[in-house]
């Protein structure tokens, strides 16, 4: 259909030169690649999951529908709730966390402080960490043998006692510090873009009415940074679900796979449980929650532009 | 133009040169994919690759880390379906099953039936290494998982002995405790917890109750007070592991114990490697006993080298790796070093420190009792969806996710059951 439409049209204006007609044709004929490439690995292989999702495939892939049998087995996996469980904490947190962590830092830096140019990039550079470093980094720093705890009681404070990593009712928790340790300093950099972004002339304004400075920030600044909150949140989320390497470095979705998120256990099940179709099915399951988030806010997009 | 025409030209057929040259290379050449990284076990990979050169092959290593090989698995199914198909790759169990079924194996008859294959290595092994009648996968070693591993000096600093059941066990530990040693070094992975519960279950049930549970998936053995009480003993000794052992590798438990911070560890005899490559002495550093109560029974996993279909040139080479690989020579001296005893029952264990000498003894017995079976959790018990549902369960029960021993029991029968 896009084909046909790219040769009608220069067509319908008349006959143009080559030139012209290249000129017409060259955007899409530059775009066509990376087009063709997105259809095939990423909605094909969308579409190739979803198959195999009502398959029988175990260790190869096999092409005999059988129904939903995979979904009945994924659902009957007590694993599988406490990823999505987990999936739930961690996403709150971790979005919450670097949201109001990133403004407050965002705001205290904005107040024309000395040395922001030597701040603004400590706050920054967790986040060109890989989550593999940062994970195995947090894994020792937070090993009740190792790191912290073993530190505090060497230097004599010894009732400290701090194992989340090693406890599996809050193993999830320490993958949401590391996390949020990593991200807050780019949401920072977002926010503070956003602040930079809105015009001094309302804030004096606002001055001159003599508001004080947290009903200017209540008001005012932090309304009118609405998008930068929504660009932020579709950042994390999508950060969110897609979390793996952060988990495997840090808990190696343990212990006992308290900490198991959809993404380890989509792998565990596909690749070394040889249960690829129970596989398949959870990650449909997690493209389905992804839809359930992208689908509103594409349609409030689209209809703002609309307008 | 003509120029650009001319430096393409050239590219290509500089790049075809290489290409040629790296196919021709190949002949005289094998490819490995193996998870042996650690320590020992490379010590001992060592003595086959320098075996190989002699004969004028070359060896290219793929080696991916991590024990019980989930990565190296993951790695080669990619490897497979993209074509790039490796000479040989280390693998236990039911997963040559698997691999022998999607037709990719190769027929290693020629070599094995010119050296007698049938004739020395255990039938035991044979369920694994052949498939439908045809050699698909050289026997490498017999590991056996029901051994603990003991600090010598440790051991005479409590006053303690070897315990040969259940309750001087449990003695043994609760003196290393009293004496504020680390009674057991643990590793924090699913397979090690399900290692160690592999012989809790044999010293519990008897091997006999071990067979009908795991073999047969008996749904009444599965869930009987036998399996519970199993649980109850796992959940005995979760109490004398220290608390950081979360995520931690076998390798790093085994150096706890050769570091005198802790008394013994219970893992399958690659541990061995370790204390060899730390220049310990079995008898005067460590010691090694069976698993309590497990005496007689030899709990196994076998290390093979299952044999991929290549092309024509590259089968010569195959075939010496094949070859190179069950030669008596090469059975002693890799597992001398590697802690393992030869998969072949005709090796003179001359060469063998004295854990290698009881291994010996204790594998031909049990070949003659038939009480040689497959461990379950390193995958010569079940197919990997069982393995993995039984290594969940464990790894949960131990870790405190499921709270009580009825419903571990539970959880198994379930999940035995979903893997079906």
């Amino acid at each position: 259909m896009t084909i046909a439409a790219t040769r009608s049209e220069p067509f319908a204006v008349g006959r143009p030169g080559l030139v012209e007609r290249l000129q017409v044709a060259l955007p899409k004929l530059v775009l066509a690649p990376s087009f063709a490439a997105i259809l095939l690995f990423v909605y094909g292989f969308i579409l190739w999951t979803l198959y195999l999702s009502f398959t029988n495939s175990r260790m190869m892939p096999v092409y005999e529908l059988i129904g939903f049998d995979a979904y009945r087995k994924l659902w009957a996996q007590p694993s599988w709730y406490t990823a999505l469980q987990n999936l739930a904490i961690f996403g709150s947190l971790y979005i919450g966390l670097c949201i109001v962590l990133g403004l407050l830092l965002a705001i205290f830096l904005d107040q024309k402080i000395r040395g922001e140019g030597v701040l603004r990039p400590i706050y920054l550079y967790p986040m060109a960490l890989s989550f593999i470093v940062t994970g195995t980094a947090w894994k020792w720093f937070l090993n009740p043998g190792l790191g912290l705890e073993k530190t505090m009681h060497a230097w004599g404070w010894t009732s400290f006692h701090f194992d989340w990593l090693v406890n599996p009712q809050m193993a999830i928790y320490t993958v949401v510090i590391a996390g949020v340790w990593q991200a807050s300093g780019f949401v920072m950099a977002m926010f503070l873009a956003g602040l930079r972004g809105i015009d001094g002339e309302i804030i004096k304004a606002a001055q001159i009415d003599g508001a004080p400075a947290w009903q200017l920030y209540r008001r005012i600044i932090i309304p009118m940074l609405r998008p930068v909150f929504l660009s932020a949140f579709v950042v994390l989320a999508h950060l969110t679900i897609k979390s793996y390497d952060l988990v495997i470095a840090l808990t190696n979705a343990g212990p006992g796979g308290a900490s198991q998120l959809p993404s380890t256990f989509m792998y565990s099940f596909t690749f070394t449980r040889n249960q690829m179709a129970v596989g398949s099915a959870s990650a449909i399951m997690m493209l389905m929650t992804i839809v359930a988030i992208m689908v509103p806010y594409l349609y409030s997009e689209l209809r703002e532009k609309g307008r | 133009m003509s120029i650009k025409m001319k430096l393409l030209a050239g590219v290509v057929l500089a790049a075809a040169a290489g290409f040629a040259g790296a196919a021709q290379a190949q002949v005289k050449e094998v490819q490995m994919v193996h998870w042996w990284t650690s320590g020992g076990e490379a010590a001992a990979l060592n003595v086959l690759k320098s075996n190989l050169a002699k004969e004028g092959y070359a060896w290219k290593d793929v080696p991916i880390a991590g024990g019980g090989g989930n990565q190296a698995m993951t790695a080669l199914r990619a490897m497979v379906t993209a074509g790039n198909v490796p000479t040989s790759v280390q693998m236990l169990g039911y997963d040559i099953t698997d691999w022998a079924e999607q037709g990719v194996l190769a027929d290693l008859s020629p070599v094995a039936t010119k050296e007698g294959w049938d004739k020395v290595i255990p039938a035991a092994l044979q369920k694994f290494a052949k498939y439908d009648g045809k050699w698909v996968a050289a026997p490498v070693n017999v590991h056996s998982v029901n051994w603990i591993w003991v600090n010598k000096a440790v051991l005479d600093k409590i006053g303690g002995k070897e315990p040969t059941n259940w309750d001087e066990f449990i003695a043994l530990l609760d003196k290393a405790k009293a004496a504020g040693v680390i009674p057991l070094a643990q590793g924090g992975q699913n397979w090690q917890e399900a290692t160690m519960f592999d012989s809790v279950v044999v010293t519990t049930g008897g091997l006999d109750f071990y067979r009908k549970a795991f073999i047969d998936l008996d749904p009444a053995a599965l869930s009987s007070p036998t399996m519970k009480l199993s649980f109850e003993r796992l959940a005995k000794l979760r109490t004398y592991v220290d608390p950081s052992f979360s995520g931690r590798d076998w390798n790093l438990a085994t150096a706890m114990v050769i570091k005198g911070d802790a008394l013994l560890q219970v893992m399958g005899d690659w541990a061995k490697g370790e204390f060899i490559n730390a220049k310990k002495a079995p008898g005067t550093d460590f010691m090694c006993f069976r698993f309590p109560g497990t005496q007689g029974n030899v709990v196994f996993n076998s290390d093979m080298f299952a044999m991929f279909k290549v092309g024509a040139e590259r089968q010569e080479a195959q075939y010496a790796l094949a070859s190179a690989t069950v030669d008596p020579g090469f059975q002693s001296s890799f597992n001398v070093v590697k802690g393992s005893v030869p998969a072949r029952t005709d090796v003179s264990d001359a060469a063998f420190d004295a854990c290698g000498k009881k291994g010996i003894a204790d594998l031909k017995e049990a070949v003659a009792k038939n009480t040689l079976e497959g461990s379950m959790a390193q995958g010569y018990g079940q197919k990997a969806p069982f393995r993995a549902a039984y290594q969940e369960v464990v790894d949960k029960f131990f870790n405190g996710q499921i709270a009580t021993a009825d419903d571990a029991v539970k959880q198994l029968v379930d999940a035995i059951n979903a893997a079906k």
